[in-house]
C-alpha cells in the first residue's frame, strides 16, 4: 500500500503526466484509479451508501414488521434472503435501514470536526499568541481521556439518541481535527511566501483563503477521512451499549446488541450487522489510505 | 533533561484539573435529576430535599465542584447511590480486573504487531508484507465488540472449549486464564493493527537511511543490520506502544460489555443505566488520571532513551 510508486507504475505515470499537464487533483484522481485496493474499497462503499439511500426503495419488507411464529429463520430461508432477527423481522430490511443510520450517526462527527476543526485550528495557528495558547490548551484537556472512554461517558451523561451520538462523537473528534489544522496553519504560515504576499500588501482573509487554506485542507482532508472508520465503529458501539439510536429503529450495532442473545439458536444472523460495519468501515480505511499515497503525504 | 521532566510534570496539573472540570460538568449536563433515579416514586418532598442536602446537591455548581474536588484530591470518591459502599472500593476491584486485561492484550497486541511490523518493513513488497498489511487494515477496521460476538460463537457455542462469561474469581488460577482468553483476543485486535502499521513504516524509515546502505556495504550480515534498525526505530514505537496501552485501560469499556468482565467499562456500564453519578465520575475521573499519568511517564522514560527530544 504504502509502496504506491513501484518501478513498473513510475515511468508510465511520468509519461502521462509529460504528456498532458494534469492538475494536482486530477493527478491523485489519475492514481487512485489506478489502485486496486482504492478501487475495490470504492466500490464497496458507493455500493453500500447506495443501499442505505435507497433503502425505502430497495427493502423488500417493512424493517419494523415482525411476526412470532418467523423468529431467527437462517439465512436463505425464502422469502427472506438473509433471515429473520429475533423478532421475525426481515434481516436485509434491516441490514439496508440500518445502514443509513449507522452513516449518519458515523459521517456527520466527522464532517463536523472537518468544518468546526479546521475552523479553530487556523484560527488559533494565525493568531497565535494568546488565542493560541487558550484554544490549545483546552483542546489537550479532552486527550486526558482515550477517544472510546470520552464517547461514552459523554453519551452515558447525555442519554441515548441519535441527537446525542452525534454531540458525543463530534466532542471526540473536533480537537483532533484541531491540532492537525494547528499544526499545518503554523507550519504554512511561516513559509516565505506568506510572508511575501503580507508585504505586497494582502489582507488577513486574502491570506487566508488562497495561500493558507489551499495549502492545508488536503492535509486535514485526509486526516479527518482516516477518522472516518474509528468513528462508524464508535456510533455503532454506542448503540449496541444502548446508548445510541434507541429501537425500534434499525441500526447496526443496536442489531448487534438485541441478536446477541439468540447465538445459541441462530450463529450466523446474529453476526450479520457486525460484519457490515466491518466491512464499512474496512472500505474507509482502504481509501483514506490510497487517499493518503496519491497525494503523497505521510499519515 | 531533568528541567524538562519538571515541565512536563507541571504540565500534567492542568490537564488533570481541565479532565476534572469535564468530568464534574458531564454529569450536570445530563437531564434529569441525579436525586429522581434513586427515590422511590413515594417519596414525600422534604425527603427528596434531605437526601439532596445529604449529597451536597442543593449548593450552587462552582461551590459542589470545589467540595468535590477537595474530596476527590483525598481519595474520596463518595459513595454510591445504588449501593451505598464506597465509590473507591468499587473502582479499585474493577481497576485490578481491567489492569489484568490490558496487560495480557497489550503483551500479545505488541507482540505479534512488533514481530508483523519488522518482517513486513524487512520483506517490503513481498507476500509476508502484503499479509502483514492485511492483517493490521482489519485489525484497526474491525469493530471489537463484534469480534468479541465472532469468538465467542465460535470458541464457546460451536467448539465448547472456552468460557464466554464472567472472570472466574473462585475457580483457581486455570479457570481465570480461561476466561481471559477471549477478551484478550478480542481487545488486542486494534492495537496489533495500530502497532503492526507503525512499527512497519518506522523500520522502512530507517531502512531508507544513508548509515544501512553503510552497514551493508561495510559487510554486515543482515542480522546485524536489524538490529541497528530496532535500536534507531525504537524511541517512536515505544510512544506508540505507551499511547496503545492507555487505550487498552479506557477502550475496554464494550470488550468488557460483550464479555462481563467486571473491570471498570463494565462497572462504567452499570453506573450509566442505574445513573449511578458518584459511581459514574469515580471511573471517568481514575480511568483519565492514569490514562494522563500514563502519558507522562511515557514522555520521560522516552528522553531517557533519547535525549535528544529534551532539547525540541
Amino acid at each position: 500500500m504504502d509502496s504506491g510508486v513501484s518501478v513498473v507504475t513510475l515511468p508510465r505515470e511520468t509519461a502521462v503526466l509529460a504528456g498532458s499537464p494534469m492538475s494536482y487533483w486530477r493527478t491523485v484522481a489519475w492514481r487512485l484509479a489506478r489502485d486496486p485496493a482504492t478501487v475495490v474499497a470504492g466500490t464497496l462503499l458507493v455500493l453500500i451508501v447506495l443501499s442505505a439511500v435507497l433503502a425505502p426503495w430497495i427493502a423488500p419488507h417493512d424493517p419494523n414488521a415482525g411476526s412470532i411464529r418467523l423468529r431467527l429463520a437462517p439465512v436463505g430461508a425464502p422469502p427472506h434472503v438473509l433471515g429473520t432477527d429475533e423478532q421475525g423481522r426481515d434481516m436485509l430490511s434491516r441490514l439496508l435501514w440500518g445502514g443509513r443510520m449507522t452513516l449518519i450517526a458515523g459521517l456527520t462527527p466527522v464532517v463536523v470536526a472537518f468544518l468546526l476543526g479546521t475552523a479553530l485550528g487556523v484560527v488559533a495557528g494565525y493568531a497565535g499568541g494568546l488565542t493560541n495558547m487558550l484554544v490549545m490548551r483546552t483542546m489537550d484537556i479532552f486527550y486526558a481521556f482515550p477517544a472510546v472512554l470520552l464517547a461514552i461517558a459523554i453519551s452515558g451523561s447525555l442519554g441515548p439518541g441519535l441527537f446525542n451520538t452525534l454531540i458525543s462523537l463530534s466532542i471526540v473528534f473536533v480537537p483532533r481535527v484541531v491540532r492537525v489544522a494547528e499544526s499545518a496553519t503554523v507550519q504554512v504560515k511561516g513559509l516565505e511566501y506568506v510572508a511575501a504576499a503580507r508585504a505586497s500588501g494582502a489582507g488577513v482573509t486574502q491570506i487566508l483563503r488562497h495561500h493558507l487554506l489551499a495549502n492545508i485542507l488536503g492535509p486535514i482532508l485526509v486526516f479527518s477521512s482516516t477518522q472516518v472508520s474509528l468513528s462508524i465503529i464508535l456510533a455503532a458501539g454506542l448503540s449496541f451499549l444502548g446508548l445510541g439510536v434507541t429501537p425500534p429503529a434499525a441500526e447496526w450495532g443496536l442489531m448487534l446488541n438485541t441478536l446477541r442473545q439468540s447465538i445459541y439458536v441462530n450463529a450466523v444472523v446474529p453476526a450479520l450487522p457486525g460484519l457490515a460495519i466491518f466491512l464499512t468501515s474496512m472500505a474507509f480505511n482502504l481509501l483514506s489510505d490510497g487517499l493518503r499515497d496519491a497525494m503523497e503525504l505521510r499519515g | 533533561m531533568w528541567q524538562y521532566v519538571g515541565r512536563r510534570l507541571l504540565l500534567a496539573i492542568p490537564t488533570l484539573l481541565g479532565a476534572s472540570i469535564i468530568v464534574f460538568a458531564m454529569v450536570h449536563l445530563a437531564p434529569g435529576d441525579p436525586i429522581a433515579a434513586v427515590m422511590p416514586a413515594d417519596a414525600s418532598g422534604a425527603d427528596i430535599e434531605a437526601t439532596k442536602k445529604a449529597y451536597g446537591f442543593d449548593k450552587p455548581l462552582p461551590v459542589q465542584y470545589v467540595v468535590w474536588l477537595g474530596k476527590v484530591v483525598q481519595g474520596d470518591l463518595g459513595r454510591s447511590i445504588a449501593t451505598r459502599r464506597a465509590v473507591i472500593l468499587d473502582v479499585r476491584d474493577a481497576l485490578i480486573n481491567s489492569l489484568v486485561l490490558a496487560v495480557s492484550s497489550s503483551v500479545l497486541a505488541f507482540g505479534v504487531g512488533i514481530a508483523l511490523g519488522l518482517l513486513a518493513a524487512f520483506r517490503q513488497g513481498k507476500a509476508l508484507d502484503k499479509l502483514a498489511s492485511g492483517i493490521a487494515v482489519i485489525g484497526v477496521s474491525v469493530p471489537h465488540y463484534w469480534a468479541g460476538i465472532i469468538l465467542i460463537i465460535v470458541f464457546s457455542v460451536q467448539l465448547n472449549w472456552l468460557p464466554a462469561m464472567g472472570a472466574a474469581s473462585d475457580g483457581g488460577v486455570i479457570e481465570y486464564l480461561r476466561h481471559m482468553v477471549l477478551p484478550t483476543v478480542a481487545l488486542a485486535l486494534i492495537p496489533l493493527g495500530v502497532i503492526t502499521r507503525v512499527v512497519r513504516s518506522a523500520a522502512l524509515d530507517i531502512l531508507a537511511q544513508e548509515f544501512v546502505l553503510a552497514l551493508r556495504a561495510k559487510g554486515l550480515f543482515d542480522r546485524r543490520v536489524f538490529l541497528h534498525v530496532v535500536k534507531n526505530a525504537a524511541p517512536q514505537i515505544f510512544t506508540v506502544l505507551g499511547l496503545q496501552f492507555g487505550f487498552q485501560l479506557g477502550g475496554s469499556v464494550l470488550v468488557e460489555a460483550v464479555f462481563s468482565w467486571p473491570g471498570t467499562g463494565y462497572l462504567l456500564n452499570l453506573a450509566i443505566f442505574q445513573r449511578d453519578i458518584p459511581v459514574l465520575q469515580g471511573v471517568i475521573l481514575v480511568l483519565a488520571a492514569f490514562f494522563v499519568l500514563l502519558n507522562l511517564l511515557v514522555d520521560v522514560l522516552q528522553t531517557l532513551v533519547d535525549p535528544r527530544i529534551a532539547r525540541h
